[in-house]
């Protein structure tokens, strides 16, 4: 199971640089967000998949996953939740300012 | 052994950003409120360092959990150090706002954000857990996006573009790294990571999770992998300029520092020695970017980058002197950085531009700020009386004992162009024919300004100036008061090189947590 994340969280990383590296604002933004999934898929795959109860003491099972890499994810979801949220908004407040969503144009019109 | 002292480097900032959120229109309420903070963090600080000299290395588990279950503050002498010198820069920079920043600004949330990147860093440099290491690095970043494009001048959301886009991949690198180490170890506090890399040696996954955290704090602290600093350090106000250089690459360095010392120290030959290569090239590449430019702001952008490489250098030596040295230089430099940013903006206020070759003679209308712009240069090139001089002798010493003289006489004529670099600024801006006040706004034409209007659709949210250089138009600013915080600082900057065999028995201290990490790990484990 943790070889088939792997290859996931691998092709979602592709996926994620080769957004990054275009020219459109809006793909880069995309790009980020894919990177911060696989990063937090990459998160709970490392810290392993064997199977086990969901971490709530009213199962009463043998065995619970690790509760640990889940409370990490939490935290780092909303804090990529609030920079892409803040990334969104900066985008479109540079779109009205600069006319553009070219990373190129934006270099040109930017000025010095 | 817990000590409740060590939460209110971070509780009192954050209490104050709250209390400035809710009094957004009273800008005089911001102001005592902020300014009472930073005062108080300045006193907590001292004791802070005066009970770590002490009774050794303070603790505090959070929650009263004990060490590797939860998270821990730790306060050794290198950390209560930095706290120290980032609340007194906070403390400074803050005086400086008051007279600088703008209205405009204050009414939009300037001292909250600046409160809450103070929240970051002191979190930073106290804890003792890897993953709240990188939620403190997102405090203080996510307060510093807000701070570079407060304002919203088409550089500053230009350059913010960049600075986020770059952080947002460090940071996912740097959560990535975790995954990795978790799953070799088992855990995230630091010295239970120590502990545990002792215990299983240090194998080849450990080397390369080693250098994926070289890397995600090379990127956070501009060693080597710097290309993203100086348009982001160049476009805020001077103020902002002044407090991230002094800040926000120094605590990527604390965090190199803290971790090839504490976590990854063994069998780390291969990892010192690119260090040090790393500090060398970044060096070498930041004083040629600081003469190859003649923008007031950009040549001193490009020291930071050269200071930069410089204490990575003497980490990379591993010996007591090299650390002691580096650690020296690393107070010193948030100091220094801090001061000339603020000298040039006071400098760029008085020329109404950045631009060297459009200032001269400036040592006429402000003959006090030149002085000191002097004094500071040769502070920054280590000239003996002043700061700078016994951390590079430190360094330069360590060179020597690890056996790399090359590296070394580099590291040494790299400080020479240093040198050159910022009395180019002395030498064309003061000396020489004074000029006219050179009205940059002129440069701007009327459409441009009907187009914000426009767009804007509502005047106040229009920028008060096109370039970061028009915050400080004569006469908009109050230039005593910037002098007198910058002043501060300058005294510091004199009373560490004189006073510096006093500071040197900290710095031993310091260190010594540094070369032999097992008393680290024994405060936070031992005790438990």
């Amino acid at each position: 199971m943790e070889i088939w994340m792997s290859i996931a969280v691998g092709i979602l990383f592709a996926v994620a640089v080769y957004l990054i590296l275009s020219r459109s604002l809006l793909r880069i933004i995309l790009g980020t967000s894919i990177l911060t999934h696989a990063v937090h898929m990459l998160l709970m795959t490392m810290s392993g998949l064997k199977t086990g109860a969901p971490p709530l003491l009213g199962e009463e099972s043998g065995s619970y996953v690790d509760p640990l890499p889940q409370a990490l994810i939490l935290t780092s979801i909303v804090i990529n939740f609030g920079v892409t949220a803040f990334f969104f908004v900066l985008a479109y407040r540079s779109y009205l300012r600069l006319k553009t969503d070219d990373m190129e144009e934006v270099k040109r019109k930017g000025g010095q | 052994m817990a000590n409740n002292l060590l939460i209110f480097p971070l509780l009192i900032p954050l209490v104050a950003a709250v209390l400035q959120i809710f009094g957004r229109s009273h800008i005089r309420f911001q102001r005592i409120v902020g300014a009472v903070s930073m005062l108080l963090c300045v006193g907590i600080a001292v004791v802070l360092v005066g009970e770590v000299h002490m009774s050794g290395i303070q603790i505090l588990p959070m929650g009263g959990w004990v060490a590797p279950y939860g998270i821990v503050l730790v306060a050794d002498m290198f950390a209560a150090l930095l706290v120290l010198t980032s609340s007194i820069l906070g403390a400074v920079c803050l005086f400086y706002a008051f007279a600088s920043i703008g209205e405009e600004r204050e009414k939009h949330h300037f001292y909250p954000f600046f409160q809450f990147l103070l929240v970051g860093v002191n979190g930073s440099f106290l804890t003792g857990d890897l993953f709240n290491l990188f939620v403190c690095f997102e405090v203080m970043l996510i307060s510093s996006y807000a701070l570079i494009v407060l304002g919203g001048t088409k550089r500053q959301l230009r350059e913010t573009l960049k600075y986020i886009l770059i952080n947002i991949v460090s940071s996912s690198l740097f959560v990535a790294t975790m995954a990795y180490l978790y799953a070799a170890t088992g855990t995230l506090n630091m010295a239970h990571l120590s502990e545990r890399i002792t215990e299983v040696g240090q194998n080849g996954i450990l080397s390369v999770i080693a250098l994926m955290l070289l890397t995600v704090f090379s990127l956070k602290a501009g060693l080597f992998l710097f290309y993203w600093l100086p348009g982001p350090y160049t476009s805020p106000p001077t103020v902002v300029t002044a407090i991230f250089a002094a800040l926000l690459t120094k605590v990527g360095l604390y965090a190199i520092m803290r971790t090839f010392t504490l976590i990854f120290y063994q069998d780390m030959g291969f990892v010192y020695t690119l260090i040090g290569w790393l500090g060398i090239v970044t060096m070498i590449l930041g004083v040629i970017g600081a003469i190859a430019y003649r923008e007031v702001n950009r040549i001193l952008a490009y020291n930071v980058i050269a200071g930069v490489g410089l204490i990575a250098f003497g980490l990379a030596t591993a010996n007591r002197a090299g650390l002691e040295g580096a650690i020296f230089y690393m107070l010193h430099d948030m100091i220094i950085k801090a001061l000339l940013f603020m000298l040039a903006g006071i400098m760029i206020g008085a020329a109404g531009t950045a631009r060297l070759q459009q200032m001269s003679g400036l040592i006429k209308r402000i003959p006090l700020t030149g002085w000191m712009f002097f004094v500071s240069a040769l502070a920054l090139a280590g000239v003996p009386p002043l700061s700078g001089f016994v951390g590079k002798l430190l360094i330069v010493q360590g060179g020597f004992e690890r056996g790399w003289y090359t590296l070394t006489i580099l590291s040494l004529l790299t400080s020479l162009v240093m040198l050159y670099s910022v009395m180019r600024i002395f030498m064309l801006g003061f000396w020489g024919k004074e000029r006219p006040l050179a009205d940059e706004q002129k440069e701007i034409p009327d459409e441009v300004y009907r187009e914000w209007i426009t767009e804007a659709g509502n005047p106040s949210l229009l920028p008060d100036a096109s370039e970061n250089v028009l915050d400080h138009r004569w006469g908009t600013f109050r230039p005593k008061a910037l002098m007198a915080s910058a002043s501060v600082l300058f005294v510091l900057v004199i009373a560490i090189g004189l006073g510096a065999g006093w500071i040197q028995t900290y710095i031993a201290e310091a260190a010594s947590v540094l070369v032999q990490p097992a008393v680290y790990v024994q405060a936070i484990l031992g005790g438990g």
